[in-house]
């Protein structure tokens, strides 16, 4: 099985999501937002989205109502540590189980 | 399709060997410059910064700190396509050496004209090629020049070979034996070298548009891309350099005689042959020594010997069916080296006892170190050597396990 | 905030979770627009950018080896101006390592040629790529894999200072837990020619050994010791900028065991150690304050 098709001379790479996999399956704890407490969400109103601003991996989006890319949240945490309504909570993996065929 | 040379009259000048080099950078329209004076290089840097502030060369030039960032420079800025230089000698390109591994993995066509001078510990100013000789496994293609005239005529074909194949070449030639003795050189008018130099077409895409990221981490193994096409591995990438420097004969020959039709001197070789058709004794001797070693070959056929002289100027890729070819009539091959292997023996020995194992050749062959840190080397101690190593054909080994030293110890 | 909401960081990077770096790097990119070539050497953006053939950026970037990214960037601005290509930042982003150790010969001549660059020092005091090896940027006191049980014995090289007296047009020292600030610090210096420099002090859970979840709060307590300021020099003139001008207004610091008590690096640490970086940060605070007030 050659490598050749690429038609790469040298190691050009190009962008792509998941780079290093599911990072998802990284964390212990997911965010969880209460969008009775979320300030834009509640409000209807661009506006708070500290939580978009401060997540390292940009799987914040500032939307309304604001959602987290799952599959890649590394559950870090920053999150819910900045928000400044306290609307996100981080709740352990294991309560949340998806189905999984893998 | 052979192009016709526009200018017919020749314009020589006396230059010498740096000067020249200075002039091939300039004729072929290079555009980033970043060298870091070191004897006996630093008069290339300063007759480039010359041609530039002058106005007669519209490049960028860089003084940089050091020749690690020299290489660097050059390296990057290749790889936004700007077409690029660089000189030095000697401790400068055992500064730059991780770059030169980086800008052949990466596939830059940059030419570096290297000053032949000797390595320390201790310091040594003057002329081996131990510089030269010490990168040999970096996967830069590399030419070494007789004379002035060649360094020119070679630097101008290593832009054209280097773009051709995306690999970097590597000009040498010895430090003050060439750099700093003046000869006769015909300079190539701008238009001819126009005509036979095409613009640099980069493989490399630098664009917000498109993004690309260039030489990141890669894998033992191949990986596929978000498109799931499987992409190489690190050794596929690194096949692929040894694979195109095996093929590059072709191109360095197409180049060579490209410019013989246009200027009149003919590169389309590898190496240089004098009287080897009827010689049974061959000496073998790289850069201006290959020179020399012409007027020891007519002292010896003097004496009755028919003596053959094998200049190589290709050292990588290494010619070996060239090799083969031109040494298929010896019977004692003589290997003068200016500069050696430590614990083994001179590197182009080896290469020519590589290239002849499972040939038909069966010769005696010699090596002997000479002229290292600038140290004399006349005719006449060529042809000691030479009618010393005689005997051999006779009794002793075909090979011996070291070489002998030139010296006074 | 009017941030674009363009993302030039895609999800699934290498990076630690919590990796102040990645969020410095975020809005650096936003900053930009995007509209840049960066050059990277061997360090943890490395990682961040992934491995061949994938990369997690949407930004064009020339990978150079650990010593060269001042010389790097030199070589893509010769490139560009060769070619007549305008309109794109050529930006060098390198660690503490490559910026302070190994990388500190390239940028200075590059700084001293004038070249028209930005780069950007991700500070997270250490070689923390190779695992937590101290660098000249790690404080006194520090554990890492070299001084690991008698902590570092010797002070942060200050580096922003150092590239200040080259007498570059631009520099300023930024702070990932303050990414607006870090954003309107790379905005400005996109916007001046010549050789701008931009510290950005970026904690490493790992590496400092505290939880990940506390990256931004660690980021803060700094500034709020005073063990980071935050500011610029804009043509030799000082200023206090964001959260550190406030504090200055009030000239009041917390006490910098606040800020080393959160970290288990600090965990060897002498009284006469915290006792003499308490005297380093009141020294080069009170310098600050008289720079501000004489600007």
């Amino acid at each position: 099985m050659g490598t050749r098709d690429c038609g790469h001379i040298s190691g050009e790479s190009s962008p792509g999501i998941g780079e290093a996999g599911r990072t998802s399956e990284w964390r212990n704890v997911m965010p969880v937002i209460d969008m009775d407490k979320c300030t834009p969400t509640r409000q209807n109103k661009s506006t708070c989205f500290l939580c978009w601003l401060y997540c390292p991996e940009a799987v914040v989006s500032k939307t309304i109502p604001v959602q987290i890319n799952l599959e890649y949240c590394k559950g870090c945490g920053i999150c819910a540590q900045v928000c400044p309504v306290q609307a996100i909570n981080m709740v352990a993996e294991e309560k949340v189980v998806l189905n999984r065929t893998d | 399709m052979a192009n016709k040379k526009v200018n017919k009259k020749a314009d020589i000048q006396i230059l010498d060997g740096n000067q020249a080099a200075a002039h091939g950078a300039k004729l072929s329209r290079v555009q980033v410059i970043a060298a870091y004076p070191i004897t006996p290089q630093t008069p290339v840097t300063e007759k480039l910064s010359e041609f530039v502030e002058k106005g007669e060369l519209n490049a960028e030039y860089v003084a940089v700190e050091s020749e690690h960032s020299a290489l660097t420079v050059c390296a990057s800025a290749s790889m936004v396509g700007a077409r690029t230089f660089t000189a030095t000698s000697s401790h400068g390109l055992a500064y730059m050496h991780e770059m030169l591994h980086w800008a052949a993995g990466a596939r830059l066509p940059v030419v570096l004209a290297c000053v032949n001078r000797a390595i320390g510990a201790p310091w040594n100013i003057l002329n081996d090629q131990q510089d030269s000789i010490s990168q040999r496994d970096t996967g830069w293609i590399q030419i070494y020049a007789r004379n002035n005239q060649e360094i020119l005529d070679s630097m101008i074909q290593a832009y054209k070979i280097a773009e051709a194949v995306y690999v970097p070449v590597m000009v040498c030639y010895d430090g003050f034996v060439l750099s700093h003795a003046e000869m006769p050189v015909e300079t190539l008018s701008q238009e001819d070298v126009d005509q036979f130099l095409p613009p640099y077409q980069p493989h490399t895409i630098l664009d917000p548009a498109n993004p690309k990221n260039y030489n990141l981490v890669t894998l033992p193994n191949p990986r596929a891309n978000s498109e799931n096409v499987l992409c190489h591995g690190y050794m596929e990438l690194r096949y692929l350099l040894q694979e195109t420097l095996q093929n590059s004969r072709e191109t360095i020959v197409k180049v060579g005689q490209e410019f013989g039709e246009l200027f009149g001197r003919n590169y389309a070789n590898m190496l240089w042959e004098d009287r080897l058709d009827d010689a049974d004794i061959v000496i073998v001797a790289m850069g201006s020594l290959a020179s020399e070693a012409t007027v020891a070959a007519d002292m010896l056929r003097e004496e009755g010997h028919k003596v053959g002289v094998l200049g190589l100027r290709v050292f990588r890729p290494f010619p070996k069916s060239d090799v083969v070819k031109a040494l298929k009539n010896s019977r004692l091959i003589v290997v003068f080296d200016k500069n050696i292997s430590y614990g083994s023996e001179g590197a182009t020995c080896s290469e020519i006892k590589s290239a002849l194992y499972g040939s038909n050749v069966r010769a005696v062959i010699r090596n002997f170190i000479v002229g290292l840190g600038g140290r004399d080397i006349k005719a006449r101690e060529l042809t000691d050597a030479v009618n010393k190593s005689l005997p051999s054909l006779e009794e002793g080994a075909l090979n011996n396990e070291y070489p002998e030293w030139i010296c006074y110890i | 905030m009017n941030l674009d909401e363009t993302e030039y960081l895609l999800p699934g990077n290498r990076t630690c979770p919590g990796c102040a770096l990645s969020l410095a790097y975020r809005h650096i990119l936003k900053a930009l627009e995007g509209q840049a070539i960066v050059t990277v050497p061997a360090s943890c953006l490395t990682v961040l950018h992934g491995m061949y053939p994938i990369t997690s950026v949407n930004i064009p970037c020339v990978n150079t080896p650990f010593a060269s990214t001042g010389a790097s960037a030199t070589g893509l601005v010769a490139g560009l101006k060769a070619l007549g290509k305008k309109g794109l930042s050529v930006v060098a982003i390198a660690g503490d390592g490559g910026t302070h150790d190994i990388g500190i010969q390239a940028l200075s001549g590059a700084a001293e040629r004038q070249t028209d660059f930005i780069y950007i020092c991700y500070d997270n005091e250490g070689y923390m790529n190779t695992g937590n090896q101290r660098s000249s940027s790690t404080p006194l006191g520090t554990i890492s894999g070299t001084t690991p049980i008698l902590g570092k014995q010797q002070n942060q090289k200050d580096i922003t200072a150092i590239m200040e007296a080259h007498g570059i047009p631009y520099v300023a020292n930024a702070n990932a837990a303050y990414p607006l600030d870090l954003y309107e610090k790379v905005r400005k210096a996109k916007a001046i020619r010549g050789t701008r420099f931009i510290h950005v002090f970026t904690p490493c859970p790992p590496g400092w050994d505290f939880p990940f979840s506390d990256s931004i709060k660690i980021g803060r307590l700094a500034v709020e010791t005073g063990w980071v300021v935050l500011y610029e020099v804009e043509n030799g003139i000082f200023r206090f900028t964001s959260a550190s001008e406030s504090i200055a207004r009030k000239d009041h610091l917390r006490p910098v065991s606040e800020y080393l008590a959160e970290q288990g690096r600090f965990r060897n640490i002498t009284e006469e150690q915290i006792s003499r970086l308490q005297d380093r940060v009141n020294t080069r605070w009170n310098r600050y304050l008289a720079r501000a007030d004489a600007s």
